[in-house]
Parts: structure tokens; sequence; C-alpha cells
């Protein structure tokens, strides 16, 4: 099996978030990266899962500058074959996957994985959009996938229940969680990660169809009210006229 | 820089001599790889140690084990064991920081250190090639664990006094061990003990690599201990265990060698792993005074906890600081030594034994830090941090063995001054021209400095007056008490207290000047500077009082009364204002809701 995972880097959880610029820019400084965990925990190893099982190879692709090269070489730990950077700065969905699908179109991968988001902006296009322009069916938030031969089986949680898809390969797919369990890279990966190649590409033409105008943070919790249990008609008042919920 | 320019001093020598910031490895330099080295043992407690912290605790038959095989799986058993015996080969700093990683695992980090440094560490460096291809991959891979078997019932700190007897077997093919060891870590699930035991009637210790599962090996039940109940402790004995001439390790009476140059590694290794233990704590203590709130705001907005917090990452940072300076001193000599042709593992001895006095040195300083900050710690959090479901009651109780193993810290501050006069004697470290130098200075006019230093250039001015007070109260005491001096422990142990703090002093200030030259200003190197500036303000006023405690203990009349101004002058600091410096660091700590050094 020829497998594309698609990684990214993404701020650690306990990373403070501040923005700069006039709140046009998210402040790096100070800020731990890491591989996206959608991207890793779950479709990158379940990536190398499948290839262990039929054989083939794993092929990790990023759309970013030399500062995702770190994570890209953890992804090589853990087992990738080898990684594509395109040398580009992923400015929105919409180009990230032009880049993506470009690379992708004329080598034959029979498994195009992504992970169901990034925990920085929550997005979930990649996926969606790599399948149609690859002209490719499309899993969304996948928890289970097994292959035999070249028909796919994945379960991806719905509404109250679960859901079981059954397709052809070759197809994209958003993994969540639940589809592998973390695999901490050895020293014998983080060694052999050394040798592996990490091939810079330079972007193919593709344009961003959305820009980011500006950031604020969630508002503060506000202090919680009191309100003395006589007085149940101040409640109804303040649900109606601040909390605008009734 | 190149590797070629570096101005390496050699052990002890950072008392008479200056050391330039750029010659100096600082933790914010580590690679990639090692990063990720380092990530893989943080992301390994994550995963299998800490979910099970209790388990582990309870003694559960079998887990420790099954961890350390679990951890030979990732290759965190081999390091910096070469390529040809399963290992990694790393160097000592990246050997340090999977130390430093691992240290935050509570009791497997003993487990763990024990099985790797003083399990495994004696084959490896005295062991023929048989006894290395025999144990070493096994222990790399954890298929076997090992356990160190030097502690007797009468024989603690006087370790060479142990009565455990080795006799020639009639037929001359084993030797016959007979004897009691007590407080064995790993002893309950180990494969290999390494055994110091006496031949017939020798003076000194010899080393023996026992099975673990030989005939005539019994162990007492687990000893019920204050912490790291994890970890299995208990006594060993041997009753006439047959043990194959080949597994004696090293030659007849080189087993004390052993066992203190394998000491050596563990006393800086020590200090490495308690500091990872500092900085978990350190991160629970922000995390619940950011959580807990009293009299209508979050603790953490009161200048006592702010205080508390500070002074436990102002610490951490400086010790922190010291070990990677003296870990890449290390580095460097065993890699000059291999160069000029010696094989590696002599090497590696060799590069260690030069810096045995920072070894002891760090040990004491590393592991009284990280009781402060389990103190603090368990103080932060109040009547939680009082209960036995709360992480910082475990770190509370584990750290304290620290100061009691390898080598008591007593023991190790008795050494680091020992092992100085020692070196002056016999000639390696001029400790006595420097010392006149200093007395011939406190008979001149004092240097008021032109009072338009720099920031650094001040800083580095005390630093040279620290050692200026260590060379002149160990000076004089040596020349007064001569031979007596040994005898006089109190004096010894102010002097050692006096040279570890100028060793972390210097260490914490050529660190911050390294990033300003290597990084320029940030906000977090302005609080990596305060960090420092706060640690060298405490510490003057810290060498100010040792040093008269020592002085008054055996100078008198005139030249004690010049000595003690001496003392005063090469103590004296302009004033900062170090409940701001303290502040700055606890805020950003407050805001960032962790650690941030
Ligand atoms: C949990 C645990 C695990 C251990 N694991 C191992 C192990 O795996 N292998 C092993 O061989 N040993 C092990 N030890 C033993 C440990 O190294 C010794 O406990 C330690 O060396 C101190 O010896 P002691 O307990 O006999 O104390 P003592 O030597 O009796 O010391 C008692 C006190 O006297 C002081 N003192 C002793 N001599 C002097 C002196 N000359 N001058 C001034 N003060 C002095 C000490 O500093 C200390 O404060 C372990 C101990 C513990 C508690």
């Amino acid at each position: 099996m020829k497998i594309l995972v698609a990684i990214s880097k993404a701020p650690d959880t306990t990373s403070k978030i501040s923005f700069t610029d006039g709140d046009t820019k998210f402040n790096e400084a100070g800020v731990q990266f890491i591989v996206n965990p959608y991207d890793e925990w779950y479709a990158l190893v379940r990536a190398l899962e499948l290839k262990e099982a039929n054989g083939g190879s794993v092929t990790t692709i990023t759309v970013g500058g030399a500062d995702a090269d770190p994570i890209i070489r953890k992804a090589l730990a853990i087992g990738a074959d080898n990684a594509v950077r395109v040398d580009a700065t992923p400015s929105d969905a919409y180009f990230v996957a032009s880049q993506i699908s470009e690379y992708a179109k004329d080598k034959e991968y029979d498994l195009v994985m992504t992970g169901k988001e990034t925990i920085d902006y929550n997005g979930s296009q990649v996926g969606g959009l790599v399948a149609g322009m690859l002209d490719l069916p499309y899993l969304p938030n996948i928890s289970k996938l097994d292959v035999a031969g070249t028909t796919a089986t994945a379960e991806r949680e719905i509404q109250g229940g679960e859901e079981v898809l059954e397709t052809q390969l070759p197809l994209v797919l958003s993994a969540s969680k639940g589809m592998a369990e973390q695999r901490i890279p050895n020293m014998r990966g983080i060694m052999a990660a050394r040798a592996k190649k990490l091939e810079v590409i330079p972007a193919a033409s593709g344009e961003a169809l959305t820009e980011i105008i500006d950031y604020s943070l969630p508002p503060a919790k506000s202090a919680v009210k009191l309100i003395d249990p006589e007085n149940a008609a101040d409640l109804i008042e303040l649900l109606h006229s601040e909390a605008k919920v009734i | 820089m190149s590797e070629e320019n570096k101005q390496a001093l050699g052990g002890g020598e950072f008392i008479i001599k200056d050391t330039d910031a750029m010659d100096i490895f600082i933790p914010e330099e580590f690679g990639e790889e090692q990063k990720m080295i380092g990530q893989m043992c943080t992301e390994f407690l994550a995963q299998e140690v800490v979910p099970v912290i209790e388990r582990i605790d309870a003694a559960e038959e079998g887990l420790m084990p099954s961890l350390l095989e679990k951890a030979g799986e990732m290759g965190m058993l081999g390091i910096s064991v070469p390529e040809e015996l399963g290992g990694f080969n790393k160097n000592f700093v990246t050997s340090m920081l999977t130390t430093e990683k691992l240290g935050a695992g509570y009791s497997f980090s003993v487990a763990l250190s024990a099985h790797t440094g003083i399990g495994t560490l004696p084959i490896l460096y005295y062991g023929t090639e048989e006894q290395k291809n025999k144990y070493i991959p096994k222990l790399v891979s954890g298929e076997w664990k090992a356990a160190y078997c030097l502690t007797e019932p009468n024989a603690g700190s006087d370790a060479n006094s142990g009565k455990t007897k080795a006799k020639l077997s009639e037929d001359g093919k084993n030797w016959v061990i007979t004897g009691q060891k007590m407080w064995i870590t790993n002893a309950g699930f180990a494969d290999v003990f390494t055994v110091f035991a006496k031949i017939e009637d020798d003076d000194n210790l010899s080393a023996f690599i026992i099975d673990a599962h030989s005939e005539g090996i019994t162990l007492n039940p687990e000893e019920k201990k204050m912490g790291i109940k994890g970890s299995s402790t208990r006594q060993v004995f041997f009753n006439e265990v047959k043990v194959p001439v080949e597994n004696q390790l090293g030659e007849r009476q080189i087993g004390f060698k052993i066992a203190l140059n394998i000491l050596n590694v563990g006393r800086i290794k020590l200090a490495g792993a308690v500091l990872g233990g500092a900085k978990e704590t350190m991160d629970q203590a922000i995390n619940y005074a950011n959580e807990r709130n009293q009299f209508g705001r979050p603790i953490s907005k009161y200048g006592a906890i702010k205080y508390k917090l500070s002074r436990m990452a102002i610490k951490i940072f400086a010790s922190e600081s010291a070990v990677y300076r003296a870990s890449q001193n290390i580095d460097d000599k065993i890699h000059s030594l291999i160069d000029s042709g010696m094989e590696k593992s002599k090497a590696t001895l060799k590069g260690i034994e030069e810096y045995a006095i920072e070894c002891a040195v760090m040990k004491v300083h590393s592991s009284e830090v990280l009781d402060y900050v389990v103190d603090e710690g368990v103080q932060i959090h109040g009547g939680m941090g009082y209960s036995a479901e709360s992480a910082v009651e475990r770190a509370y109780r584990d750290s304290r063995i620290n100061r009691i193993f390898e080598g008591t810290n007593e023991i190790n501050r008795m050494l680091s001054v020992d092992m100085m006069l020692k070196k002056a004697m016999k000639g390696t470290l001029d400790l006595m021209g420097p010392a006149q130098e200093v007395v011939g200075e406190l008979m001149g006019i004092p240097d008021f400095g032109s009072g338009n230093e720099s920031e650094l250039e001040l800083l580095h001015k005390y630093i040279k007056n620290f050692k200026k007070a260590v060379l002149m109260v160990a000076g004089s005491a040596a020349q007064t008490l001569m031979m007596s001096l040994a005898k006089e422990q109190e004096i010894l142990m102010a002097i050692s207290d006096m040279l570890i703090e100028t060793y972390v002093s210097e260490s914490v200030l050529l660190r911050v000047e390294k990033l300003q030259k290597t990084e320029g200003e940030s906000e977090m190197n302005t609080l990596k500077m305060n960090a420092a500036k706060a640690y060298i303000y405490e510490a003057a006023d810290k060498i100010n009082i040792l040093g008269k405690e020592a002085l008054v203990s055996f100078a008198e009349g005139d030249e004690l009364k010049m000595m003690l101004m001496g003392l005063k002058r090469f103590t004296k600091q302009d004033p900062v204002n170090i409940k701001e410096l303290r502040r700055s660091i606890a805020e950003k700590m407050i805001a960032e809701n962790k650690f941030i050094f």
C-alpha cells in the first residue's frame, strides 16, 4: 500500500495564546510546537500499521517553512519512510489542499490521510478539499479503518451512534480519535530518522481563498452572580437581559 | 565555537580560573535529536508510568520489571552504551538529558537509574570483553535487570569496611562468597548483582558479577520506606554462593576504586535526575496556585506565594546550569582522551574522575534544591499538599532519599574539599598561589571598581570575589590547621558550602551571559538574567555567613580581623530590589501556568 499522510505543526496544548501586529498574527514566541495530534496519533500510526500488515510505504507531506522540520523528523522517527515539505506558508485550507493534491495527483497513492482537524485552527477542511481536487471518495472523522484488498471499511461516530462505511481504494480520509494508539518514537527510530529523506519542494501555483483579518481571545469568564432564592424575579430578569437565554 | 578553541578547565580549577561563557554548554543549546530523545522520555513517563504510579508504589508484583523491559524496548537503558553492545553511543550530555527527563518518574526513576547506573556501569567500565558481551546487551534490552551490592549493615558511608568475604574453592574454579548486603535497590527482581567483597584477608574490596538466581542467595522482605515505595529495596544474604572465577570484575582489591568511580557517575546523574523531579513539582505548584482561590482570588496573586514560586524556579535554573556545564566538561575530557588513543570506557571513567569535585558538589546542591522545591510545593498546596492523594505529597516523601544515597551529602561535602586539597598537595591544582595572592590583596587598598561597570562586569566581579573568599578561608584553614583540618568537619562543611555556592553562582552567570551573547535581548533572557542576579545576591550573604563561621573557628587576633574584613569586602554587593527580580519570574510563570526556564 502506498500511503500519503498530511501532517502539520500545532501549538502544544499548554501554550499561552497571544497575538501580535495589532492582533493580526499569532504570537509564536515561546510556543512549543508539536505534531498535530490527530495527524500523529491516529492518521500516521494507522498508516504505519497498515504498511506493517500489507507492505508498502508511508510518506508524510507538510505545507510549511523550515520551522516545521522538527515535527516532520518526529514523524520520521515514529516510522514514516520519507517526507516531503512544500516550502510555503500554509495560508489557508484551500491553498494547503491544492499543494497536497498537486503533489499527490500523479503518484497513485492508495490512501491519503489527514487528521480530522488541527488543534489550533480547527478548520476540518483540508481532507475534503483534497478529495475533491483529486476526485476521490472522502471519509471524514474516521475512528476505525480496515483494508482488505482494495476494499476499505471505516467507522465513524455520528449523532447517537456509529456509521460503518465501505468503499474502494484509492480514497482520502480524515482521522479522529480511536483509529490508533499513540506511538512514542524509540531510540532506534530517532536515530534512523536522520538518514531518512526529507525532500523540500517549491510550492505549486495556487492561491488562498481566505485571509485572516484579525484574532481575538474568547472573552474572559466573568464572575458568578449569586442571587438570593427569594429573588427569583431578579434571576429571570438577568437571564433575559444579560445572559439573553430566555 | 570550534572545539579546538575551547579552554576547558580541569576538575576543581573553577576556583582559581575564569571560564569564558562561550566555552560552556547550556541547556538552551540542545539539538533537535537531543530534544526528541528528551521528549521520548517525557512521553514514556506520561503514557506508561504516571497512570500506574499508585500500583507502582503498592509494589505490585512484576510491574516494575515489566516497565524496565518497556524502557529497554524504547532504547532508554542504553543511551550511552556503545553500539556494538546494543546501545546508542550518545554522549554524556545526552544521557544526562534523558536522566533528567526520566527523573520525574518517582520510584520508577530510582529503579531505572539503579539499573542503568550502578547496575550496568561497573560491568561496562571494568568488565572484560567476555563479561561485557555476556551481560551488557541483555541489560540494555531490559531482559536482565541489575543491582549493586555495596552497603552492609555495618558498612554504609564507610563502605570499604564491609565484612562480606570471598574464598577460592578447593578446585580453584569458584569464588565462594558469604556475607550480608543491605539497602539493595532492585534486589527483588534483579538477575545480575555486582557484589563487593574482600578476598580472604585483603584490606580492600574486590568486585564480582553474580547471577542473582545462584544457590545460596536469599532475600529479606521489602524494606518499609518513607518514600520511593515502589522501588524494591531488600537485604541480600550470600551463604557460600559459588561464583565462577571468570566472574571476578576487575583486579583483586580494586573493588573499592570501582565503587568510588561508579559513585562519581552516580552523583552527577542523581543531580540531573532530581532536577527532572523538581521541574515536575514546580509545574504542579504553579498550577495549584493558579487554581486555588482564597480571600476571593487565586493564591498565586499573593506575594508570599510568588516568593516561593520564584525561589524554587531560580534554584532549579541555577542548579541546572551547573549540572550541564559539568556534564559538557566531562564529555570534552572523554573525547580528548579518546582522541589521544584511550579506549572509550576507560576514557569515560577518567573523564568523570577528573570532575569528581564537581560531581560531588552538584549531588549535594541539586538534591537540596529538590528538597526545597518539594517542601515549598507541599506548602503551596496547603492541606491538600498533606493529602496522600496529591502528587506533591509523593514528591515530598520520594525526595528525601536523594540526600542519603550515592554518598550522604555530608560525605560528599567533605569529599569535595578533601579532593580539592589533595589536588593542591599533589600539585595538580595550584590553590596556594592564588590563596597567597588574595592574602596579599587584603593588605592592599580595596578595589572599589570604576563605578561604571556593566551589569555583567559587576556580576563577574562578584563571582571573582566569591572565589577569593573561598581561597582565603580554605587556604588559611589549611595553613593554620594543617593535618588536623580533616578533623574539623564543621570548618570543612562550611568551606564546602562556599565552594558549592561559588560554582553554582558562576555557572548560572555564564549561562545567562552566553544567552545574551548568542541570542541577544528577549523577555525570556531578561528573566533568566534576573534569576542569575537573584541567585548570586543570595549566595553572597550565604558565603559571608559560612566564611565567618569558618574563620572564627580557627583564626584569631589581627589575622582574624583582617580576614573578616576581607570576607566582608568579597561578599559585598550593590543593593538590588530582590523582590522585584523574583516577582518578574513568578509573574511570568503564573501567566504561563508552568515552569518557564
Ligand atoms: C532506599 C535506599 C536505597 C539504597 N540503595 C543502595 C544500593 O542499591 N546499593 C548499595 O550498595 N547501597 C544502597 N543504599 C545504601 C546507601 O548508599 C547508604 O544508606 C548510605 O551510603 C549511607 O550509609 P548508612 O545508611 O550506613 O549511613 P551511615 O554511614 O551510618 O551514616 C549516618 C549518618 O552519619 C554521617 N556520617 C557517616 N560517616 C561520617 C563521617 N565520616 N563524617 C561525618 N559524618 C558521617 C552520615 O552522613 C549520616 O548523616 C541505599 C539506601 C537506601 C536508604
